[in-house]
C-alpha cells in the first residue's frame, strides 16, 4: 500500500503544479473522499497520512457475470474500465492469477511512442498517443505521463533515406515526425558516441510527443478506476478451463470454482496460447522472453528515449536517475520470466557503443517478462470462432504503448460484437487471408520481430 | 543454457542459431490453402517441451532436433536433424 499512496501523494501533486491548481484546491475532493487532489493530500497529512483506504475492493468472485476479462494486465484492465466508463457495461470481473500487475505490464521500459509506418498501425497507435495525454485526468491518477521524446538514430544514408519515408508516414497520418541530423543529434545527447568509425551516427528520427508512463502506475490507476465503477477485480485466481457449449463460451473455471459469463476476453500476453487452448483454438503466436536493466541512479544525462539503429539497444532515464534499458528478445521460445547470459551480454555492448560512459555504471537489476509474439508482429484485437469468446494478444514487445488503446478498442469489440474502425486490420483471420501486417516485412519467424 | 551437440559435446547457447518449432511434415505444393496457412503460422507453443531446430553455426554447422522445456530450459533431447 506504500506504493499506492506514494502515487497518490504524486497525483495531488502534479495537480498542484499544473495551471488549474486553485480550482483543484477548491473544487475536488469535498465531495468525494476517493478522489485525488491537493485538498486530500493536505487533510491526510494533517491527519498524519493514517487514513489512507485501500484503492479497489477484495470481492468475492460471484457465481456469474455479464463479461469476464481473463488477466489482470494493463490491457486486461484497461478494458474494464473502457467497459464500465464508455459502454455502461459493469457487471464485469477481472480474473487474474497473481497480483494486478505482476505481468508485462510491470515488467516493461515503459515507452511509448506512435512511429508507426503502416496505416492499420499508424491510426491505431495515435489513438493510443492521445488516450495517453488525457489519460491522467480521464482516471483522476498520476500515472508520470512524460512526453520526453523517443529518437531512433539513424547511420548510413539508407537507413536515413528509411526514416524519412517513415517520417513522411507519420506526418501524412497526423503524427508528429521529425528528422534530425547529426549536428542537431549531438545538441540533444552530449554522451552520445558519435563517431563511432563503424556505425557513426548520421541522424535520428524524432518523435516528441513519446517519451515515457509509470508502467505500475497504469495498472494501479486503470484497476482504481474500474472497481470504483462497480467491476469485480479478482486477484490470486487463475483461470484453469473455458466452459463452451454448442459453440458459445458459458463461463470460465477458475481455481475458485467455475464463474458463468457471456462474454469473455482474453487479455492474458505470454500466456495466450495456453488459454486460448482451454477453447480448442490454435493460435499465430510464439511465447519469448524479453529482459529489461536498469543501473544505479545517476545525475541527468540521457533526457529522452534513445534506440540504436545499428544494434538492439534503447535506453531512457527513469525519474529516480537509473537508466532503464534493454535489446532483443532471447530467440527461443520461453515460459520462464527469466532470460539468458548471451543477451545481458549483447545489450552491454549495444549500450556501450552508443554511451560509452556507461561502461563506468553498476547494475542493480535485469529481469524477464514473456510475450505474445505474433507471425507478422503486429497485434491481434477481434472475436474468436467461439461465439462470445474474444481474443486481444499478439504485443510482441511493443504492448506497453498500446494499453489505453487496446482496452478502448477491445471494450468497443466486446461491448458490440464489432472490431472498431482502429482495430478492423488486427483480425485473427489475417494471417490466413494473407492480410498481415508486417512492419519490419519478415515473415512469419516471429523471433525477428 | 547449454546445449550438448551430438558432435562437439555441451556448448554455450550463443554458440547456436535457433528457428524455432521443429515444423510438421511441408504440405504438398497443391495443398489446400488452410493447410499452408497452418503449416506457415500455427504453433502448439507449449509450455514444456518443446522439439525446436538449431543450427551449430559457430561449431560443426549441423542442424539439430532440441527438445527443451520452456518453462526451464532443461534439455531432454539432442538428436541431428538429418537422422
Ligand atoms: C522486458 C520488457 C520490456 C518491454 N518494453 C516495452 C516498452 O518499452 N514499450 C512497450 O510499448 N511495450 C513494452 N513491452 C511489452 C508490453 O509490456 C506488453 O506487450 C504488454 O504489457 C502486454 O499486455 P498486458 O499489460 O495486458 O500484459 P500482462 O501484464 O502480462 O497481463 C497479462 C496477465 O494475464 C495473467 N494471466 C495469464 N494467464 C492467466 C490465467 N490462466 N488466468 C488468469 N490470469 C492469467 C497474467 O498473470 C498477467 O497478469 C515490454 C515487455 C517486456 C517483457
Ligand atoms: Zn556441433
Amino acid at each position: 500500500m506504500d506504493c499506492l499512496s506514494i502515487a497518490a501523494t504524486g497525483a495531488a501533486m502534479s495537480c498542484c503544479f499544473g495551471r488549474g491548481w486553485l480550482a483543484v484546491v477548491v473544487g475536488v475532493g469535498l465531495d468525494d473522499p476517493m478522489k485525488y487532489s491537493a485538498l486530500a493530500i493536505l487533510r491526510h497529512a494533517l491527519t498524519g497520512n493514517r487514513s489512507w483506504k485501500p484503492v479497489w475492493r477484495q470481492p468475492e468472485p460471484r457465481a456469474a457475470y455479464d463479461t469476464v476479462i481473463v488477466g489482470g494486465g494493463g490491457h486486461g484492465l484497461a478494458t474494464a474500465h473502457y467497459l464500465a466508463k464508455l459502454h455502461g457495461i459493469t457487471d464485469v470481473a477481472v480474473v487474474e492469477k497473481g497480483y494486478l500487475g505482476s505481468g508485462n505490464v510491470g515488467r516493461n521500459t515503459t515507452i511509448i511512442r506512435s512511429n508507426y509506418l503502416l496505416p492499420g498501425n499508424t491510426h491505431f497507435y495515435e489513438h493510443s498517443m492521445k488516450l495517453w495525454e488525457g489519460l491522467e485526468q480521464d482516471i483522476n491518477y498520476n500515472a508520470m505521463v512524460s512526453q520526453r521524446g523517443v529518437l531512433n538514430l539513424c547511420h548510413s544514408d539508407g537507413q536515413r533515406d528509411a526514416y524519412a519515408r517513415r517520417g513522411n508516414a507519420m506526418r501524412i497520418a497526423g503524427v508528429d515526425a521529425e528528422l534530425l541530423d547529426a549536428a542537431q543529434v549531438k545538441a540533444m545527447l552530449p554522451l552520445l558516441n558519435t563517431d563511432n568509425p563503424r556505425f557513426p551516427v548520421k541522424g535520428g528520427l524524432l518523435q516528441r510527443r513519446g517519451g515515457t508512463v509509470r508502467h505500475d502506475a497504469v495498472a494501479w490507476g486503470y484497476a482504481r478506476a474500474a472497481d470504483s465503477r462497480g467491476v469485480d477485480l479478482l486477484q490470486n485466481t487463475e483461470v484453469i478451463g473455458i466452459r463452451v457449449e454448442g459453440g458459445r463460451v458459458r463461463g470460465v473455471e477458475t481455481t475458485r470454482g467455475f464463474i458463468a459469463a457471456k462474454r469473455v476476453g482474453l487479455a492474458v500476453a505470454g500466456n495466450t496460447s495456453r488459454v486460448a487452448a482451454m477453447a480448442g483454438l490454435r493460435l499465430p503466436i510464439e511465447s519469448h522472453v524479453l529482459q529489461a536493466f536498469v543501473s544505479e541512479a545517476v545525475k541527468p544525462m540521457i533526457d529522452c528515449v534513445v534506440t540504436y539503429g545499428a544494434g538492439h539497444f534503447y535506453v531512457s532515464q527513469s525519474d529516480k536517475g537509473g537508466l532503464v534499458f534493454g535489446g532483443d528478445i532471447d530467440g527461443y521460445n520461453s515460459y520462464a520470466q527469466r532470460g539468458g547470459l548471451p543477451v545481458v551480454e549483447d545489450v552491454m555492448e549495444g549500450g556501450v557503443q552508443l554511451f560509452p560512459a556507461m561502461s563506468r555504471l553498476r547494475y542493480l537489476r535485469q529481469w524477464g517478462g514473456i510475450m505474445d509474439m505474433s507471425m507478422d508482429g503486429s497485434p491481434i484485437i477481434d472475436r474468436t470462432p467461439v461465439e462470445g469468446l474474444f481474443l486481444n494478444c499478439g504485443w510482441c514487445y511493443g504492448g506497453f504503448k498500446a494499453t489505453p488503446a487496446s482496452g478502448w478498442c477491445f471494450a468497443h469489440t466486446i461491448a458490440t460484437g464489432q472490431p472498431h474502425a482502429l482495430n478492423a486490420e488486427f483480425r485473427l483471420d489475417r494471417f490466413a487471408t494473407g492480410a498481415v501486417l508486417d512492419e519490419k516485412g519478415v515473415g512469419a519467424q516471429p523471433n525477428q520481430h | 543454457m547449454m546445449i550438448p551437440c551430438p558432435f562437439c559435446g555441451a556448448r554455450g547457447s550463443a554458440e547456436f542459431a535457433t528457428v524455432g518449432s521443429k515444423p510438421p511434415p511441408r504440405p504438398a505444393p497443391d495443398a489446400p490453402p488452410e493447410a499452408w496457412h497452418d503449416y506457415v503460422n500455427l504453433r502448439d507453443n507449449p509450455a514444456g517441451l518443446h522439439d525446436e531446430l538449431w543450427q551449430h553455426v559457430h561449431g560443426c554447422r549441423q542442424w539439430l532436433v532440441v527438445t527443451r522445456d520452456t518453462r526451464n530450459h532443461a534439455i531432454a533431447a539432442v538428436k541431428a536433424a538429418r537422422a
